[in-house]
């Protein structure tokens, strides 16, 4: 069994407020827990060590999927598996529905959650690359208010984000876009597996043309999840099995990925390709307008 | 003795001999009331954690443990010096820094001089609860000097290549074995080197060569390793409860290793969750746990956790094989000739059979008819675990139907033809059994094409070709991979084989009550075999007792007799076998006791299932439970005849039983990512008597499991800076269910004609047959990109490379 490092204290929060008022209390030493599928394992290989953990689980103003306006708004503890269920989501973008299914396993898509997922900000996080193809926004809130991040700004880096000390992530956003069309692509080794390379895509087609297209792809070192280079090619073109090409080329192209026990580089890049080819085609497929 | 007579059912519905029945364990381990040595709390036990080495290979130049000792909690600090410390009156060395391993090698229990492999035991903390330990195990500050590791087997013995073993005054990294060898070979060297040179130079023959690797792999049981020991200072006795698979061998061990007499020492395995191999060693932690009871005077448990099972346990496999086979173009199979690096790590503690160096890997020959078979395997050190020969392999009969299977399908490939038509060419024929083969293995018995034809009549081969030529004119890429393999298993005889000395026949013992029911003592230990089940049903089938009466205790040295343990795929052809023989003496003695109650002779009797009764007369006998009563009660008995039923045996088996099996896979392969699912698994094998069909059925599927697992996912590579790249669950892939197909099995049954049921050994025979098939169905599908082999495991990533011709090195850091 492993055991984790001593622990000096463990609180549940009462409200957002009252969890801000916790990180500010423990300071830098302090972090939140939410589904725990990342955290605890950390800490109990010791990689993390946090003093005090203050668990967010009870916070029910957290857990909700909604539409505000032209936005719909997914609560940070809403888990993996409320958003595969989802009919809401899966209305406006099945990519929700694509992505959860190919996220870890049942067990931790029970407890695993969104906000949890985008601040463990793992290079390969499948939420990452979807939120960054819809073009996404998280909210922050700290004890003097709260902003709102793009997605495509979140992260500074591997397990880096926006989130500073005394900070908590309340909720994500992803605009409504009538008519889209999207699609998630995924190789992993195993069911379970982090990816070995995965692409999420939107297109809305409009008279034979695109007329707005997202791709974010993970764990193939796209900075912030995206290659907007190979969307801004694609927009305002047919969607042509060439112009697809052409743009999963470039998409490819704007990837940097680094070899492991998953796969070696080129292959990775080759997946990027090919992946992002895949969920094209199936994104302009599915654009009710195409 | 053939398996389909259908046994007469017991009161609670059980076969009263051969035929499906329930697992009787089930009962309390679906219930989660199984009892695994972690499970085991002892009044006063103290806990313990040791500090495995960061680096592959390093000299240790000091060892501070000051802050460590002076946390709160910590009861005792052990180091190397410690250990050099503590004298050891025995023949295997004078203290307890060092240990013997199974090989006749040593191995560092607590590293002293140096750190051979990362993960390397270096210090052991014992502390009043696990998370102090840990804690204190972060405080021993250890200096070390890194050097330079060997990680590739291939450059092991370089001229200029790091010596690892310079405590043993080595200058390279070879092995030598008790016998001073340090190449291992078997079969006609001369012979087989004329006939491929002869092939060679025929236009009617072809010669093709291979190289094929079979990557290091781990067992991976579910329960990881541990301890728990109790030196009781006032009897001087020692209990232990361990996670091992032989605790006989292990009292033994232990007795040779602290100079013990065996009956000092008392092992009990309770519940043993997963064994395949990986706990037949014997490990510093379990010396450990019980030098801190010797130091401490209290019970100490050890327990490992996931990274230190994958890290330093016994691994499997890592056999770079080089095989060459020579056929006519007809597809007749000429000779084989086989050269093999092996990387047995740091400390060489395979465990196999002592005249078995390279384990039965021999046996390389397979299950097909012709003359001339060779292999030579040279064994290195490299700076990785050590152990080996684990994991379900049979001795490394899974390295040699591998290397056999893939080679057959590559000549196959050469002669462009069906390998299913390739195998029916060569495969043994009935009438040639008992056969020797080429390296002087006696296979009992076999009608392998009968058991071919059921395997393909299930796939609907035909079908399955028609479809993959329709799928790849669509540029669909299916595969369809065979493989038939032949295992020699249940070790063995003992004028051939022992282990550290010790002849591994099997003890036994069955009590019989006055009331009829019975106890049978093993010496077998079961890890997930049902050996409380199987083994009542053996002795249900010999007494007619029912097989709910039946208790079948092991697993606990002081109430079992003497015998080698659970491997190999030993215990059915070994204890089983005894299990009957030791069941027909107490028939014998139960015939002598109702012939005294029907006062008539013993020759006058015959036996039907659970009774004998007088020739000629039916109704005039008496049943196994009336017998019982007579036995212990007042009847007469006749001189020399001495009541009671109980009986003792042990089996010393004539032969390995040899089972075999035909595997059929069905893959699709997606070339664009590299993906392969495995699309349908036939697998027809031939185990001879099945006890338990269900047990066997158990067996197999979670053989065809493991085979998948290692065929696309499972490896422990290493960096160039000996970092072990497989040391958790999310880097050593385990196949779940949604990479498993719905098995389709089929069996024929050609009982072994030198075991007393019939029955060979099956435990093994999934895990040994599958990784081939589904190799060469990954390959068939591949075909057409030209590709003829790449080495497991077949991730995506591997597949998607072979396509481009350039396969990945898998038992390095993917690059
Ligand atoms: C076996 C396994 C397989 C997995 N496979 C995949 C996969 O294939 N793809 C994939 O994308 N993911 C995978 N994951 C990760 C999974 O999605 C995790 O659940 C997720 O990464 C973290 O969510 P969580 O709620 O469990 O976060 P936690 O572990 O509770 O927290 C993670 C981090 O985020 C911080 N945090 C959590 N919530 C907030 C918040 N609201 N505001 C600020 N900080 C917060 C925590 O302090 C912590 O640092 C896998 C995990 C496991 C265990």
């Amino acid at each position: 069994m492993q055991t984790p490092a001593p622990l000096a204290d463990y609180v549940r929060a009462t409200s957002v407020a009252d969890a801000i008022a916790q990180l500010e209390k423990y300071g830098e030493d302090a972090r939140l827990v939410a589904g725990g599928h990342s955290l605890i394992p950390m800490m109990r290989l010791r990689l993390a060590r946090p003093e005090a953990l203050i668990d967010i689980n009870d916070l029910d103003e957290l857990k909700s999927i909604k539409v505000e306006g032209n936005e719909i708004v997914v609560g940070a503890m809403v888990r993996h598996r409320e958003v595969l269920d989802s009919p809401l989501l899966f209305e406006h973008y099945p990519i929700f529905r694509e992505c959860e299914k190919v996220i870890a396993d049942p067990v931790v898509r029970n407890r695993g959650s969104v906000g949890g997922s985008y601040c463990q900000a793992d290079p390969s996080e499948d939420l990452s690359a979807l939120g960054s193809a819809l073009r996404g926004s998280v909210v922050i809130q700290n004890s003097t208010g709260t902003r709102t991040v793009p997605m495509r700004e979140f992260h500074f880096g591997p397990y880096m984000t926006q989130v500073g000390d005394g900070e908590i992530l309340t909720e994500v956003r992803f605009p409504i876009r009538p008519g889209a069309g999207s699609a998630y692509e995924k190789v992993e080794r195993r069911v379970g597996d982090w990816a070995v390379a995965s692409v999420g895509t939107f297109v809305v087609v409009k008279n034979g043309v695109v007329e707005d297209c997202g791709i974010g792809l993970a764990a193939v070192g796209a900075e912030h999840f995206c290659v907007p280079a190979a969307e801004e090619f694609l927009i305002g073109k047919a969607p042509t099995e060439e112009n697809l090409e052409q743009a999963a080329a470039m998409a490819a192209e704007g990837c940097n990925p680094s070899s492991d026990q998953r796969g070696p580089a080129d292959y990775k890049k080759h997946l990027a390709k090919e992946l992002t080819l895949r969920a094209l085609r199936r994104s302009v497929q599915s654009s009710q307008g195409a | 003795m053939t398996a389909v007579e259908e046994a007469p059912l017991s009161p609670a519905g059980n076969p009263i001999g051969f035929g499906n029945m329930k697992r009787v364990e089930d009962q309390r381990f679906i219930r989660g009331e199984g009892n695994y040595v972690d499970d085991v709390n002892l009044p006063g036990m103290l806990h313990s954690a040791i500090l495995r080495s960061p680096y592959a290979h390093a000299r240790i130049k000091s060892i501070d443990t000051s802050a460590a000792e002076a946390l709160p909690g910590v009861v005792a600090v052990i180091t190397g010096k410690t250990l050099e410390g503590i004298p050891r009156p025995s023949l295997l060395g004078d203290n307890f820094a060092w240990m013997p391993t199974l090989s006749y090698d040593t191995q560092a229990v607590l590293a002293t001089d140096k750190v051979r492999f990362q993960g390397q035991e270096v210090a052991f903390v014992i502390a009043n609860d696990r998370y102090i330990a840990k804690d204190a195990v972060e405080l021993i500050d250890v200096d070390y000097e890194q050097l330079e590791p060997v990680m590739d087997a291939k450059k092991a013995m370089e001229p200029d290549a790091p010596v690892i073993r310079d405590d043993k005054g080595q200058t390279d990294n070879s092995i030598t074995d008790v016998h001073g060898h340090k190449t291992w070979e078997s079969g006609n060297a001369i012979g087989t080197a004329e006939a491929i040179a002869q092939a060679e130079a025929d236009p009617n023959c072809v010669v093709v060569t291979q190289e094929i690797m079979y990557p290091r792999v781990h067992p991976a049981p579910m329960e990881t390793c541990g301890s728990v020991s109790y030196l009781d200072k006032v009897t001087g006795q020692l209990t232990m409860y361990t996670t091992s698979q032989a605790p006989h061998a292990h009292r033994t061990v232990y007795a040779m290793v602290a100079g013990l007499p065996e009956h000092k020492i008392r092992i009990i395995s309770p519940d043993v969750g997963g064994g395949f191999g990986n706990k037949v060693g014997v490990y510093p932690g379990y010396v450990l746990s019980v030098i801190g009871t010797i130091v401490t005077g209290k019970p100490v448990k050890w327990m490992e956790d996931r990274g230190e099972n994958l890290m330093s346990t016994s691994f499997a496999r890592d056999y770079h094989m080089t095989g060459t086979i020579a056929a006519t173009k007809e597809g007749k199979i000429l000779a084989v000739d086989v050269d093999v690096l092996a990387d047995h790590g740091a400390f060489n503690g395979v465990a196999q059979p002592t005249n078995y160096p390279a384990g039965f890997f021999h046996i390389f020959s397979g299950s097909y008819d012709y003359p001339h078979a060779h292999c030579k395997v040279t064994p290195v050190y490299t700076n990785k675990a050590p152990g080996g020969v684990a994991y379900a392999c049979s001795f490394r009969i899974t390295e040699a139907v591998y290397l056999i299977e893939r080679l057959v399908d590559c000549l196959a490939a050469e002669l462009n033809m069906d390998p299913a038509e390739l195998r029916l060419k060569n495969l043994l024929r009935p009438e040639q059994f008992p056969y020797t083969s080429p390296t002087g293995w006696e296979y009992d018995s076999g009608e392998y094409e009968k058991t071919m034809r059921v395997a393909m009549e299930i796939a609907g081969y035909d079908e399955l070709r028609k479809e993959q030529e329709e799928k790849r004119a669509r540029g669909e890429y299916m595969g369809i991979g065979f493989s038939f393999f032949t295992e020699g298993v249940g070790a063995g005889p003992r004028k051939d084989m022992d282990i550290l000395g010790l002849g591994m026949a099997d003890g036994i013992e069955l009590r019989v009550h006055p009331t009829g029911k019975a106890v049978l003592r093993l010496s077998v230990q079961s890890q997930g075999q049902a050996h409380e089940t199987t083994y009542a049903q053996i002795v249900a089938h010999e007494l007619g007792i029912n097989p709910e009466d039946i208790e079948v205790v092991h697993g606990d040295t002081d109430q079992t007799p003497f015998g080698l343990g659970t491997y190999g795929s030993r215990s059915t052809p070994v204890s089983g076998a005894a299990a009957a023989v030791v069941s027909r003496k107490v028939k014998e003695r139960a015939r002598q006791v109702a012939a005294a109650a029907l006062e008539c002779s013993p020759d006058d009797l015959e036996w039907e299932l659970g009774r004998w009764y007088v020739k000629g007369d039916k109704e005039r006998g008496k049943t196994i439970t009336e017998i019982a009563l007579l036995s212990h009660g007042s009847l007469e008995l006749p001189e020399g005849v001495e009541g009671h039923l109980d009986a003792t045996a042990v089996y010393n088996p004539p032969n390995l039983t040899y089972p075999y099996g035909c595997y059929i896979c069905v893959v699709d392969v997606d070339p664009g990512t590299g993906q392969v699912k495995v699309r349908r698994f036939i697998a027809v094998d031939d185990c001879g008597t099945r006890i338990n069909p269900m047990v066997v059925e158990g067996q197999v599927h979670g053989g065809l499991a493991d085979g998948i697992g290692m065929a696309l996912m499972e490896v422990i590579a290493f960096d160039e800076d000996g970092n072990n790249l497989g040391g958790s669950f999310m880097d050593y892939l385990l196949p779940t269910s949604m990479e498993c197909p719905t098995y389709e099995l089929g069996e024929t049954v050609t009982p072994s004609p030198h075991h007393p049921i019939g029955a060979k050994g099956v435990g093994e025979s999934a895990t040994v047959g599958s990784p081939p098939a589904v190799v060469n169905a990954v390959m068939d599908a591949l075909a057409p990109f030209g590709v003829r082999h790449a080495d497991m495991p077949l991730t995506p990533a591997n597949v998607w490379r072979a396509i481009q011709g350039n396969p990945i090195r898998v038992d390095m850091a993917v690059e």
